[in-house]
């Protein structure tokens, strides 16, 4: 029954919205039983994508296949439809109990009672909300309004799953025990999943790959290391984390490192590239080493450059330093380091980071 | 001051006796405006979700057209249906000009567009993905709306409410296709026209009284409705 190859594939996918290009996807492909997420900012186009892969928008070009078998566009979609599921942003919920909200799927299939009985005992079970079986979906918190969503997409048992942003409007704790639900009954269905997000950090807990998208469309697809430290653009950078994104010319070139220069300054990098040629260096903050003065001696680091602090900014479990040594650069550093080094703005330090830490991209 | 008093006694002692012509107009009013209701939900409901869900050219058209028929003035629809029904009208074969069944007609085509109108307005006060979630679910398009249908049920209620409490105390339309005959056609509020006409004060005030009374509870209901919550 499972046959080999991707189990969702799509062939040169265009949505057209008000005339405009929405979505445009040459191709992609799912494999049975991961998880694809789909990051990027408002507006890219991840719920156009998930939307069209359901079959539940107007395609204007291309090709989806489900299994190897193209999906029809005509009136018989739903016989699809009934092998995918689909969790929204808000829960949307129907106005009756929640037993019969996670009924619902199963009652369009016309699967008995019994059976009906116990697969949503099952599913209510799986996501902690057998409690609220016989509840109003009316008389609910927000949190336990997705879980019940969660719960009447797995009931029918979908194929693949695609899950659009659906913690987006949940406070962080109750966003942090769901995710931990979801993420061990996918571990344990290991239904194929596409989830929409812009939160890298819940890509980056639950996917075997990411996809970056913008304006329409996915700029790159890959594991989630290599998206983050291997980003094939600045765009794809910037989404990633990377916060010091610099443009410069090689002027120097050995075996294996180059230098560029990069507003009069000259950093050293690892790489094959040519004289001459633009490259874009992406540095992550937390590669960025902060020390009162130039570390003596030998040191690994071959980048070390003397900057004025301009701006500390708290981000929660570490501080954000953005530093400027005649190129702009930003470093992370602990709490505990900020009092050490006794960080402050207007205060000058020394930043240092490896020569090998330093993501390039071609400029072609 | 003391008209209205008596007037009030009076009218309480022939709703507690049961009298038996108060009996028999408001018998005959709760009949005739609910079959009107009723025919107009089957027509409403289903044209008014076709389309709330349907996009076509002149589609706003349409709705405008629809709003403005909940407004419809009763003497008006009174006046075409007379026409219509009129020996050498159109439909004047009917025969039934001056009977129960012209006032059900009339009264449906006042109420129609009113269940149509709140029909469209809960159909598309629900949220946008909704229906893209119930397609999800696997719906084929007749499950889809039908789940729609269901999830629009309290302001669809409200509709038939309004519908109802839009034709029970309509009293124009009814007397010109009505005629308000005695024992046959004489519905709540032609009853209390004529009665006040008349003089008849204590009758007049009694029929009044029992208008009141379903105005409340039709009120009531809305109210009921109004302040129920969608989930989330």
């Amino acid at each position: 029954m499972n046959s080999p190859g991707p189990i969702l594939e799509a062939k040169d996918l265009q949505v057209t919205k008000g005339g405009a290009l929405v979505l445009d996807v040459p191709a992609m492909a799912v494999e049975e039983g991961e998880i694809l997420s789909l990051i990027g900012p408002n507006g890219a186009g991840k719920t156009t994508l998930l939307q069209t892969l359901a079959r539940l928008i107007k395609i204007s070009r291309g090709e989806i296949f489900f299994r190897g078998k193209k999906v029809s566009s005509n009136h018989s979609e739903f016989i699809y439809r009934r092998k995918v599921a689909m969790v929204f942003q808000d829960p949307l919920l129907f106005d009756t109990t929640v037993f019969e909200n996670v009924a619902s799927g199963l009652k369009i299939r016309g699967i008995n009672k019994q059976e009906i009985q116990r697969m949503v005992a099952e599913n209510l079970e799986r996501f902690g909300i057998a409690h609220l079986l016989h509840r109003s979906a009316r008389k609910i918190s927000g949190g336990e309004a997705q879980r019940v969503a969660l719960a009447r997409a797995f009931a029918p048992q979908p194929e693949v799953l695609f899950l659009d942003e659906p913690f987006a409007s949940l406070d962080p704790p109750t966003r942090e025990s769901i995710l931990e639900n979801l993420e061990s009954v996918l571990r344990q269905t290991k239904t194929t999943t596409l989830l929409a997000t812009h939160d890298r950090m819940e890509a980056l807990r639950l996917s075997d790959r990411i996809a970056v998208m913008n304006t329409g469309r996915m700029l790159q697809v890959g594991p989630p290391g290599e998206v983050m430290n291997q980003p094939r653009d600045e765009f794809v950078a910037s989404f990633v984390g990377v916060e010091t994104i610099l443009t410069g010319r090689v002027s120097k070139k050995d075996k294996g490192s180059f230098s560029a220069s990069i507003m009069g300054h000259e950093i050293e990098a690892v790489g094959e590239v040519a004289l001459g040629e633009t490259v874009v260096f992406c540095i992550r903050p937390e590669n960025v080493t902060l020390s009162p003065s130039s570390p003596k001696g030998a040191t690994s680091a071959r980048n070390v450059f003397t900057g004025k602090i301009e701006k500390v900014i708290p981000m929660g479990l570490f501080y954000k330093v953005q530093l400027q040594c005649g190129f702009p650069l930003v470093a992370y550093v602990t709490g505990h380091s900020l009092e050490d080094l006794e960080l402050r703005e207007g205060k000058e330090v020394v930043a240092s980071f490896k020569a090998t830490s330093i993501h390039i991209v071609r400029k072609k | 001051m003391e008209l209205i008093f008596e007037g009030i006694l009076k009218a309480f002692h022939l709703l507690f006796t049961i009298d038996p012509e108060v009996l028999g107009i408001t018998l005959l009013s709760l009949q005739v405006s609910g079959t009107a209701t009723l025919i107009s939900l089957f027509i409403g409901i289903s044209i008014g979700t076709l389309v709330a869900l349907a996009e076509f050219p002149g589609r706003r058209l349409v709705v405008s057209l629809i709003n403005t028929g909940m407004g419809l003035p009763p003497v008006v629809v009174g006046l075409f249906v007379t026409i219509f029904l009129w020996r050498n009208g159109p439909l004047g074969f009917l025969g039934i000009l001056y009977t129960p069944a012209a006032m059900i007609l009339a009264q449906a085509i006042i109420a129609t567009p009113i269940v149509m109108g709140i029909t469209l307005a809960a159909i598309q006060a629900l949220p946008k993905n909704l229906r893209l979630q119930i397609l999800a679910l696997g719906a084929t398009r007749i499950q889809m709306v039908w789940i729609l249908v269901k999830e629009a049920k309290l302001p669809l209620l409200a509709g038939v409410m309004a519908g109802f409490g839009g034709v029970i105390s309509e009293v124009g339309a009814s007397i010109m296709v009505g005629g308000n005959i005695k024992g046959y056609s004489r519905v709540l509020t032609t009853a209390t026209v004529m009665e006040t006409s008349r003089g008849n004060f204590e009758v007049a005030i009694a029929l009044g009284i029992i208008l009141l009374l379903l105005a409340y509870f039709i009120n009531l209901i809305l109210t009921h409705i109004q302040q129920r919550e969608r989930p989330r």
